[in-house]
Order: C-alpha cells, then structure tokens, then sequence
C-alpha cells in the first residue's frame, strides 16, 4: 500500500464525493422546499446519462451532445414536475414514496423499450482521454480529474446562487419556512418548478459524467440515489452544505472502503477471512456511517431548519 | 369490518381461496395453485406491513428484508442438512424479529422522511450483506436443498397440502391481527399515528409500543419468508432488494392501508396483475408505474377502502 495508491484512491473518493453532491444538491433541496421525497431522481441521472450517449452519437460534437442533453434533461425534469409531482406537494410522504416509485418503473422499462436492458457503451471524450501527470509519478486519468473540477466548480457557483442571489435568498427562506414565503408573496409554485428543473439539471449532468466511468444502463439511477440519500440524511435535509460535506465523506469512505478494507483486514485475519469479510464491510459502511449519524444527530449534520 | 358488503366480501374471498385448488385441477391449470399461494405468502408479509405501516403510521421502506432473512434462515439451515421444519421456521421468526429489534430500537428515534430512509439504509445493508455471502451462492443466491420437514405431520412437496396450510397460516394472522388492532396495545400504537403527543400525554410511551409492533411485523414477515423459501426452492438477496420492500408497500395501499383485509387484497390483485400484465408484454412495468401513480393520487382507500364502511379516521 504505497502513498501513491492512497492518494490516487483518495483522489477516485473525492471523483464520486463529487458525483453525489451533483445528485444530493437537487434532491436536498427538493426535499428541504417542497417537503417532497423524490424516488424518480435516480431516473433523471440515467436520462441524463443515456440522452448524452445518445446526443454525442448523433451529433459527432461532445460540446453539442452535453448541452443538448442537459437542456433535454430539464425538459423532461419540468414536466415530470408539472403532470406528476405538483399534486404531490401536500400529500403525506407515503404517497410521494409510492407515486415517485412508480415514476421509477416507468422511466427505467422506457429506457429498457428504447435502448434495451444491457449496459451500453460510453466513450470518453476524445479530448479527456489519456492521464494528466499531477505530481512525479502521480498519473491521474484526466476524465476522472475533469470530473472533479467540474463538480468543486458547480459547488462553488451553487455557494453564490444561494448566498449571494435573491433566487438563492428565496430558496433558503423556502427550506426554512415555506408557508412564509408564500405568504410574504413570492410564487412559490414558479420556484417550485424552477428549483426542480435546478435539480433534474443538476442530475442529468452527474448523469452524462458519469456515463463513460460507470455502466450506462437500465435501474443505473437507483443504485446511486440510495447512496444520495445516506448523503442527504448525513448532511442534514434542505442543506446544501450538508449536500456537500455529506456527499464527500460518503464517497471517500466508500472509495477508500472497497480498496483498502480487505488489505487492512489481511494484516489482523487470514487473508480467506479477509477475502470474504472486506467486500461485504465495504458495501455496508456508508450505511454504518448512516445509522452512526443519525443515532447521535438524528437531523443530520448540518439541518437546515433550526 | 362491520359493514356487511365488506363481510360478505371477505367471505367470497376465502370460499374462493378454499376453491382454487379443486378448480385448478379440474381446469387441469396447476400454474394457478402456485401463483395463489405466493399471492397468499406476499399477503401475509404485506399484513405484517400494514401493522405498522397502517396501524403504526411508520413508513418502513425495509421491509422485504425480514423475507430474506426468513428465507435465508430456511435456506442456510437446510444446507447444513437442518431440514426440521419447526426449527427452521422457529429460527427464522425469531431471526427477523431480532433484525427487527435492532433497525426498529434505532429507527424509530427518527420520524418522517428520515425514518423512511433510515429504514431503507438498513434493507440495503443486508442485501449487501446477502449478496458477500460466497458460501450461500452470493449475488445468484442458491437453491434450497429440499423443502422444510414437518416429521410426517404435513408433506410441503404435496401442493395442496403446502395450499391449505399457507391459507390457513393466513387466516390465523388475519384473526391475530384483528385481536391486536382492538386490543389496548392496537389503541396504543393507533393513538401514536394519529397524535404522538396527546399519546404521551394521557402516559403512554409509544416507543415501546411501537418497537414492539414493529418486531411482531418482522416476525411475521420473516414466517412470510421461510414460506418463499419453501414456495421458489430458491434464495436470492432479491427478496431483500428494496425494489420488493415497495412492492409490498404498494399492495398495502393498493388493497387499503389500516384495513386487515386490504393487503391480502393487494397482493392477491397487484400480483394477479403482474401475471396477466406479463403475459401481454416484457414491459409490464411500465403500464404498472403508471397505474401505481394513479392509485396514489386518485384511490388513496385503496381497492377494500373503497367498499363502503368504516373510514380509518386517525388516516
């Protein structure tokens, strides 16, 4: 286990932190303004995901497909809104966990309609293709190092939108009292929709990232969006700064967890034990971290209502 | 259930289920003695939901994990050669109603959106935890080596015998849940769904009541499961994924949440539908989505809700 490998996984931790921040953003916020639990978020980061392959075939031009998409993404985010969610708002969160489950079945058969049910391919872009060498000797793929600015940059502009905008103003006094800001006036059904199509947009671009790393292909949604919600419950519901912290502490205990559990074991068990513990421990930890939170803080680490 | 239409109801429908055996064979369709029983199997474990879910107003989105557990118990029990039925299914009670223990003790300090997750955090966990188990067949789960033995008593490999009994286990649950929810511990953790405080203030402490609703459903839910076990002769960490944890939720208000009688129509009705609906296209799902959507926001009694009768006012 050199340093070399550490940072490296380190670096993978702080690539998937970075991923699920994009997700948790959205969904914290919806979760936090509209007091919606939105089951069909996962299904907008497959969207994002399956219309940017498709968009960057059909275009030849990556720039072009990644727009595209991500316009396409919140197109099909606003009207989910629109038709599906908006009744939701005031019913009781058993049935936005049943209606957006069903949301989730129809988006994943769709997709399966269209593209089929095996993993499709997603090439790296051509100019993100090779390694960048960050340090001597350190070799870093330059997809997975673009990912990461991409995602520390939409942190850092979602931070200005929030504190430094009205729109940002708006939401934050949503998240902590919305029956307020309707009553002082503001169209709280516009912010609503403008919030969530934030959110789809937000999911559809951690969705396309994620296409040339990770398997593009049906129920893809569901698997990250059960992590996004250990992130949001960690960091505290309706923040984005607990999105954030949240979201980088699931992902580096979760990297350096399936790379470095099974080695460590090794070293106190037989290496049999070891192989047959460390992967399980692994896929269990972020869910033991979970549990840990919300047995000493049960409002997450950063709620967002006081 | 005092209402007559619902009585006559619920009559029809056991005379139906006491029938389908003799009718299958004389249609010469076995099929149907099989997909009945598995309705009357996830109808037990939706029951154990709606204890909670119904009763409890305790969002678990874990459910199916105490399935897995009950079939995994059955299972790994009988690949040591364990094949005594009432240890299995006594192990495997008592296994779900530990797990039960533990995520309800930690759980159920949290409330709204959090208990929903929280509980989906710990369903997730143990599908993981299935699926690392290498020596139990991992992520492709593994067949059970025979069905449970009941030393003579009941043959399981016989179908109608294995019919009778999974029905008459489920009409002993319909009994034992309607003597729980009138009992003073159903008021108790009735009176905790509807206003948690004005609960506590009269002196009760939902916390135990609840927890203690909340192991009796897992307990139930893991019978639920060693029945799977013995239904598929098979165990994979799909019975726990959380994908079934919301199916059986949706047969709960599918049939009508805080009825007994409505999940057992919820299964019997959400798993007729995915049979019928398969037939017709691979794509099911995607008629069922939307029908889950629109029994949500249109049907919120669900199917048995919907027979006139009692209104569960504390809903």
């Amino acid at each position: 286990m050199t340093l070399l490998l550490v940072v490296e996984q380190g670096l993978n931790g702080l690539q998937f932190g970075v991923m699920l921040f994009l997700m948790a953003a959205g969904l914290t916020l919806v979760f936090g303004i509209m007091n919606l639990v939105n089951l069909a978020h996962g299904s907008l980061y497959m969207v994002g995901a399956y219309l940017a392959t498709a968009f960057v075939a059909w275009t030849g031009s990556f720039v072009l497909g990644v727009v595209l998409s991500l316009l396409a993404t919140l197109v099909v985010g606003v009207l989910v809104e629109l038709i599906a969610l908006r009744t939701l708002y005031e019913r009781d969160h058993l049935d936005q966990v049943l209606a957006t489950f069903g949301l989730l079945l129809f988006f994943n058969e769709l997709i399966a309609i269209l593209w089929g049910r095996a993993a499709i391919y997603t090439p790296t872009p051509a100019a993100f293709a090779g390694y960048v060498e960050l340090w001597p000797r350190l070799r870093y793929p330059t997809y997975r190092a673009v990912v990461i600015l991409v995602g520390l940059a939409v942190a850092a502009l979602l931070y200005v939108v929030v504190t430094r905008t009205r729109l940002g103003m708006l939401i934050r006094a949503g998240a902590s009292n919305r029956t307020m800001v309707g009553a002082l006036g503001v169209n709280i059904r516009l912010l609503y929709t403008v919030v969530f199509g934030g959110g789809a947009v937000l999911a559809g671009l951690a969705g396309l990232m994620a296409g040339p790393i990770y398997a593009v292909q049906p129920g893809m949604g569901e698997q990250i969006l059960i992590q996004v919600f250990v992130v949001i419950v960690i960091g505290g519901i309706g923040s984005i700064r607990g999105a954030l912290v949240g979201a980088i502490l699931v992902g580096m205990v979760d990297t350096l967890g399936r790379a470095f559990l099974r080695p460590l074991l090794s070293t106190m068990v037989s290496p049999n034990a070891a192989d047959a513990a460390g992967p399980a421990l692994a896929s269990i930890l972020i869910y033991v971290l979970m549990a840990a939170v919300l047995f000493l803080r049960p409002q997450g680490l950063f709620p967002a209502r006081g | 259930m005092r209402h007559p239409s619902r009585t006559i109801v619920l009559a029809l429908g056991l005379l139906v289920l006491v029938l389908v055996p003799p009718a299958a064979a004389a249609l010469n369709a076995p099929f149907y003695i099989d997909l009945f029983r598995r309705m009357m199997i996830f109808a037990i474990a939706a029951l154990s939901l709606d204890l909670i879910l119904g009763y409890g107003g305790m969002v678990s989105f874990g459910h199916a994990v105490y399935l897995g557990i009950g079939a995994y118990a059955v299972g790994i029990l009988a690949f040591y050669g364990v094949d005594n039925g009432f240890l299995q299914w006594a192990v495997a009670i008592a296994a779900s109603a530990v797990v039960a223990l533990v995520i309800g003790a930690i759980s159920i300090r949290t409330s709204g959106v959090s208990f929903i997750m929280i509980t989906l955090a710990f369903a997730q966990m143990l599908y993981y935890l299935g699926i690392s188990l290498e020596t139990y067949g991992g992520d492709n789960g593994m067949p059970l080596r025979t069905r449970s033995q009941f030393a003579g008593l009941i043959d399981l490999r016989d179908p109608y015998a294995f019919y009778y009994l999974v029905l008459a286990l489920l009409v002993l649950f319909l009994v034992l849940g309607h003597r729980i929810v009138n009992a003073r511990f159903g008021m108790v953790i009735r009176a905790a769904k509807s206003n948690e405080p004005r609960a506590r203030a009269i002196g009760f402490s939902p916390f135990r009541y609840k927890l203690t609703a909340f192991v009796l459903a897992g307990g139930a839910c893991g019978l639920a499961g060693a029945l799977l076990a013995n239904q598929t002769e098979y165990l994979t960490p799909d019975f726990m994924h959380w994908t079934r944890s919301g199916e059986i939720m949706f047969m709960v208000i599918l049939g009508g949440m805080g009825t007994l009688v409505g999940p057992v129509v919820g299964a019997i009705v959400l798993l007729g539908l995915e049979d019928v609906l398969s037939a017709v296209t691979e794509h099911w799902q995607i008629i069922l989505g939307p029908f889950l959507v629109g029994v949500v926001l249109f049907a919120k009694r669900g199917l048995f809700g919907l027979l006139p009768g009692e209104v569960a006012r504390d809903g």
